[in-house]
């Protein structure tokens, strides 16, 4: 791993660190909406990068990954908000919502570990629709989730008196509340990148890889197939758990229609667009469909101005479109995504040839 | 005694639509092992288009039975030629890719399919105009109408036709062998580009007719209801063994009996603890229960090593 | 401002009124009647208002949106037809319409760009799910939200000083139907809930009200948002003989459920929520609806002083029927635009103690808010569909408001009210309205000079 360490790539480094760091302001100045998007992307990002460990890496393919976003999130607005009077710091809570996320992996692990490909994908879906009607639910006979209605008022981020909500001075710079989540965000994003690195390059990650590329010579060679995919299924969770708990303190407020099956395909769709497996592929996959539709939702109409004269079509219908056409077209052209690792390049050109 | 046969009623009605959309999945499953997520919208779009064909013509004065014939004939059309232009567009180019891409094309067609309909439909939700004298019957305290009596016919009458299909013309033979091997069917002199479009066009076909009986049966329709209707036709299809037709056929029966108890009867079940609202994980509940015991489906052969 | 606000905020109320009243776009009148200063000065500098309005465009409840949206435009174009004048300067209303799709996580990024665009106020969201995550933004910002159709009592609790409704929220408008369902005799009822916000909200409230007022519920059941077949829990129904189905939820649903009663054979009346309470439910269920009751909050547009007006503007604006919302969402603005106006600013910090004062003689209702940005009084509605028709049945609760509106017709009182009981007899002839209207601004003119 060393070889990273080359003067060129440091360099490479260091441009890349001034960039993350200069991002949040740079998008300030088109104002607080995109640095809040900005967010979501990262956001996705994470969520992308811990549903890669399951899909990308171990094969499994997972319609259900928002299920574990789910319970990470109802675990922080359930521990830091006025609806049980608990106010947790966010120290405390992280952890907490991983570990329950992860118990909630490996609970959908276990029965589905005969199961293979598309059977493996409905089991998974259905898991994550039996997630978000329970917490649809529960608000009776005893009130846990609220139901629809959804927890409000959630404490955000606080780190002694400083609050991750609300604008304050650092240093004489005004930094706003989704600029800090930004800066919270990429810290988190860079742990989970560097987990991955080191997974997909440990004993584990080629575990998972074997078993990706064929089960049976996996369980073969002597790897406890049982035990390593619900590992995956695990860590995969654990880190939806954490993405959602920043979920529910950046948003203040959660209800069960933010984890629905949609959002499990969105993610997923994330992950095979940018490129299954390869990480600086998934970032960029996540990082394009949370911004390409608020981008769209932004040019559909002056673009139409521009080249009829008027607005034609209904912006809204118009930018969904387009959305869905570009993933047709990405797929259609770059089969492996758009940024496969070379080694999948490698044997997919083999495949078809 | 008469509840329970009203919910078993409810429950095959329900269950003769969702098998007729899940022959869609499988059919195309069956032969190419991928799962054709558009599906549900190919339903739709045979709704709200013959919705419109009947309604124009209802207007123009034809008796409303013969313009649901050409109802459906137009909607059958329509779906199949978007059904054979899915496949090239979406799925032909991408036969050599890995496993999700197609996935991830068909999710990208979904959406344009959705947007594409309410551009054209609005985003209202429609009526369908009767197409049948709707009869109430009574029978042992349960009632019924002739909608949901001809919903069951026709559905079976459809499948009955597919069965033949698939196993007495010489197209089901090619589609037999594609299935089985398609290099070995390649040699035999079975195109087997020809074979795969011709199940989507089948598979889109039945959608379609699919499509009319929701929009018959609950009389309304809107360009958002494929995609819970192929979501629950797809869990069928994948309850009775995804990839086998009488699977297919089953599994939507069986979902659909499922819905209906469990909605019926989940309270006193649980000594009231749950209730209609946990209809769904009741479904999800069975689905995942049978697959733990027979992890292909209930008549699925066991499936190769496709992971 | 060197003249004194008071006379001000009469006669631009009164002149407003006047306008709206007699519904043709005389600009000459407010000029004639707003500057109370002596010398009106000649050029006046051109402000710009700019108001957020949010509501889903896209998704099931996108018809919904859509007469949201078109509630706001006229409203928007009304205004600037009347060349208001707030603090020296003419201003000019300007709508940024944004879609939350709905979904809470939209919500919050629509938010956060109309605060960015430093929005002055913000109408909407159109649905609980996100109006609720999105308050906290305005709240921070300080933006006055005014919701024209958020019904969870939550968002008015949370305490935010910038959260207002001109609804009736779901306790008022449960209450009032379980009050309802009683005084109709009815002794079993059976609740289905569509598990949203909204519905979940409503049925609770019923259920709690309808029991206090000797009801047996008999069966609770549920449903989805997105379903479309409701004959299993229909089934269990029919076997529980309830008197009444009530149904929390919205009319892409409640439509085919009145459908599959009859289909089923239930004999039950079916009771419904403003989310019922539309042509489109009634287009959806037929024949099937026939007979059936739902409730709206606030007092029917025809017996508004405004109403049968504003149902006439609106249709020919847009050649399309109201949905909803749209009245509420008209007021929704016009009370925006009042406290603006009485509080001689645009400044979202300076107008919106003005907001919580607001004592508008709305389209749907006297408007009035609690110390919680709640509607006061918050009067519902009971209709009974007949023959594809929403027929009137009866006002219940907020008796406050069912008073102060037969005040108004009564005219009697203060220049505002005067002005709005003109209003409602030159509805009927349009000679005299323009006639009347011209007086009474008149008279408010020297009646404010006297008091000056």
């Amino acid at each position: 791993m060393n070889k990273w360490l080359t003067p060129r790539s440091s360099l490479g480094l260091v441009l890349v660190a001034a960039a993350l760091i200069a991002l949040p302001f740079i998008a300030g100045m088109g104002g607080q909406a995109w640095v809040r998007i900005l967010n979501f992307a990262i956001l996705y990002a994470f969520l992308a990068l811990g549903l890669n460990i399951v899909v990308g890496f171990a094969g499994l393919l997972d319609l259900g990954y928002i299920a574990f976003y789910a319970v990470g999130a109802y675990t922080w607005a359930l521990l830091a908000s006025p609806h049980f009077g608990l106010h947790l710091p966010f120290w405390a809570i992280l952890p907490i919502g991983a570990v329950l996320a992860c118990a909630a992996g490996a609970l959908l692990g276990a029965p589905t570990l005969k199961l293979r490909g598309d059977y493996l994908a409905i089991v998974t879906l259905g898991f994550g629709e039996i997630v978000r009607i329970f917490m649809n639910n529960l608000n009776a006979p005893v009130n846990i989730t609220n139901g629809a209605q959804g927890i409000t008022l959630i404490d955000p981020v606080i780190i002694g008196q400083f609050k991750f909500s609300a604008t304050s001075t650092i240093f004489g710079i005004t930094v706003s509340g989704p600029q800090k989540y930004y800066y919270l965000l990429v810290l988190l994003a860079l742990g989970v990148i560097l987990v991955n690195y080191r997974l997909q390059h440990s004993r584990i990650g080629r575990a998972w890889q074997a078993i990706r590329e064929d089960e049976i010579a996996a369980k073969a060679i002597g790897i406890n197939t049982r035990n390593v995919k619900l590992l995956a299924f695990a860590m995969g969770a654990s880190f939806g758990g954490i993405a959602g708990g920043i979920f529910a303190a950046m948003q203040g407020f959660v209800s069960p229609e933010s984890f629905s099956l949609i959002e499990s395909i969105m993610i997923l769709a994330m992950v095979v667009l940018g490129g299954m497996g390869h990480i600086p592929g998934v970032i960029l996959g996540a990082v394009l469909l949370t911004i390409l539709p608020e981008a769209l939702r932004y040019a559909v109409v002056p673009v139409q101005k521009a080249l009829f004269g008027e607005v034609l079509a209904d912006p809204e219908s118009l930018r969904m479109l387009v959305f869905g056409l570009a993933l047709v077209l990405v797929m259609r052209f770059r089969p492996a995504g758009l940024w496969p690792s070379p080694e999948r390049r490698r044997e997919l050109a083999e495949k078809v040839r | 005694m008469d509840i329970l046969l009203q919910q078993i009623i409810n429950g095959l009605v329900q269950g003769s639509i969702y098998a007729m959309v899940a022959l869609g999945y499988t059919m195309v499953y069956g032969i190419m092992g991928l799962i054709n997520f558009a599906h549900g919208e190919v339903v739709m779009i045979g709704t709200l288009v013959a919705i419109s064909i009947v309604t124009l013509l209802v207007q123009s004065g034809m008796p409303p039975a013969l313009a649901g014939a050409f109802g459906v004939a137009g909607a059958a059309l329509v779906c199949m030629a978007l059904g054979w232009s899915l496949e090239r567009v979406a799925y032909r180019p991408l036969r050599q890719a890995q496993r999700l891409a197609p996935l991830i094309t068909a999710i990208g067609c979904s959406i344009v399919l959705q947007n594409l309909a309410m551009m054209i439909w609005g985003r209202n939700y429609m009526t369908f105009p009767p197409l049948i004298e709707k009869t109430q019957f009574e029978f042992a305290g349960a009632s019924f109408t002739s909608v949901q009596v001809m919903i069951v016919t026709v559905a079976a009458l459809s499948m009955s036709g597919l069965l033949f299909l698939v196993y007495r013309t010489k197209l089901g033979m090619a589609m037999r062998a594609t299935a089985q091997n398609p290099a070995v069917a390649g040699l035999m002199g079975v195109n087997a580009n020809r074979v795969i479009s011709s199940a989507f066009v089948v598979g889109s076909a039945l959608g379609a007719v699919a499509g009319v009986m929701v929009g018959t049966y609950y009389e309304i329709a809107h360009y958002q209801m494929g995609f819970m209707l192929g979501l629950k036709a797809f869990t069928a299809a994948v309850l009775g063994g995804i990839g086998n037709l009488a699977g297919a056929m089953a599994g939507g029966v069986l979902l659909g009996l499922i819905e209906a108890l469990g909605a019926g009867y989940i309270g006193d079940l649980t000594g009231g603890f749950l209730g209609s609202h946990y209809q769904d994980i009741f479904a999800f509940a069975v689905l995942i229960i049978v697959l733990m015991f027979r992890p292909s489906g209930l008549f699925g052969e066991k499936t190769g090593d496709r992971a | 401002m060197q003249f004194s606000r008071f006379p001000g905020i009469t006669l631009a109320l009164a002149a407003s009124i006047a306008l709206i009243g007699c519904g043709q776009k005389e600009e000459p009148k407010p000029q004639a009647a707003a500057p109370a200063a002596p010398a009106a000065p000649a050029p006046k500098p051109e402000m710009t208002v700019k108001v957020g309005h949010v509501a889903p465009m896209t998704g099931p409840q996108a018809h919904l949106g859509k007469d949201n949206e078109n509630g706001a435009k006229l409203a928007v174009e009304e205004l600037n037809a009347q060349g208001l004048e707030i603090g020296g300067a003419k201003v000019k209303f300007e709508l940024l319409a944004e879609d939350d799709q709905a979904d809470p996580k939209q919500g919050t990024i629509v938010a956060q760009k109309l605060v960015d665009a430093k929005v002055n106020g913000v109408i909407g969201h159109l649905n609980s799910g996100t109006t609720i995550p999105a308050s906290k933004l305005y709240a921070d910002a300080g933006i006055p939200q005014i919701s024209p159709s958020a019904t969870n009592p939550k968002y008015t609790q949370q305490g935010f000083a910038t959260a207002f409704r001109v609804m009736a929220n779901d306790i008022q408008q449960g209450k009032v139907l379980g009050e309802f369902a009683a005084k109709q005799g009815m002794k079993t009822v059976a609740i289905i809930d569509d598990r949203t916000a909204y519905g979940q909200g409503l049925a609770d409230e019923f259920r709690k009200s309808a029991e206090a007022a000797g009801l047996k519920v008999v069966a609770n059941e549920y449903t989805n948002d997105k379903a479309t077949d409701f004959k299993a829990i229909l089934t269990k129904i029919k076997s529980t003989k309830a008197d009444l189905v009530f149904y929390g939820g919205m009319d892409a649903q409640g439509g085919p459920l009145a459908k599959q009663m009859k289909e089923l054979g239930l004999k039950a009346k079916f009771l419904g929520g403003d989310g019922v309470c539309t042509p489109e439910f009634m287009k959806l269920g037929g024949p099937a609806t026939e007979g059936h009751y739902c409730s709206m909050p606030g007092v029917p547009l025809e017996k508004m002083a405004k109403g049968p007006e504003f149902k006439d503007k609106f249709t020919k604006k847009f050649n399309a029927e109201i949905q909803l919302y749209a009245p509420n969402v008209y007021d929704a603005v016009m009370v925006m635009a009042d406290a603006m106006k009485r509080a001689n600013s645009v400044e979202p910090a300076k107008y919106l103690p003005e907001v919580g004062k607001t004592s508008y003689e709305g389209v749907t209702a006297r408007i009035e808010f609690d110390e919680k940005g709640d509607l006061k009084g918050g009067a519902i509605s009971i209709y009974q569909y007949q023959g594809g028709q929403l027929a009137y049945v009866e006002t219940l609760g907020g008796a406050g408001v069912a008073e102060a509106v037969k005040e108004a017709a009564t005219a009697t009182g203060d220049a505002a009210k005067a002005v709005a009981g003109a209003a409602t007899e030159a509805a009927k002839d349009a000679v005299k309205d323009a006639a009347g209207a011209v007086k009474d601004a008149a008279e408010a003119t020297k009646a404010a000079v006297e008091k000056k």
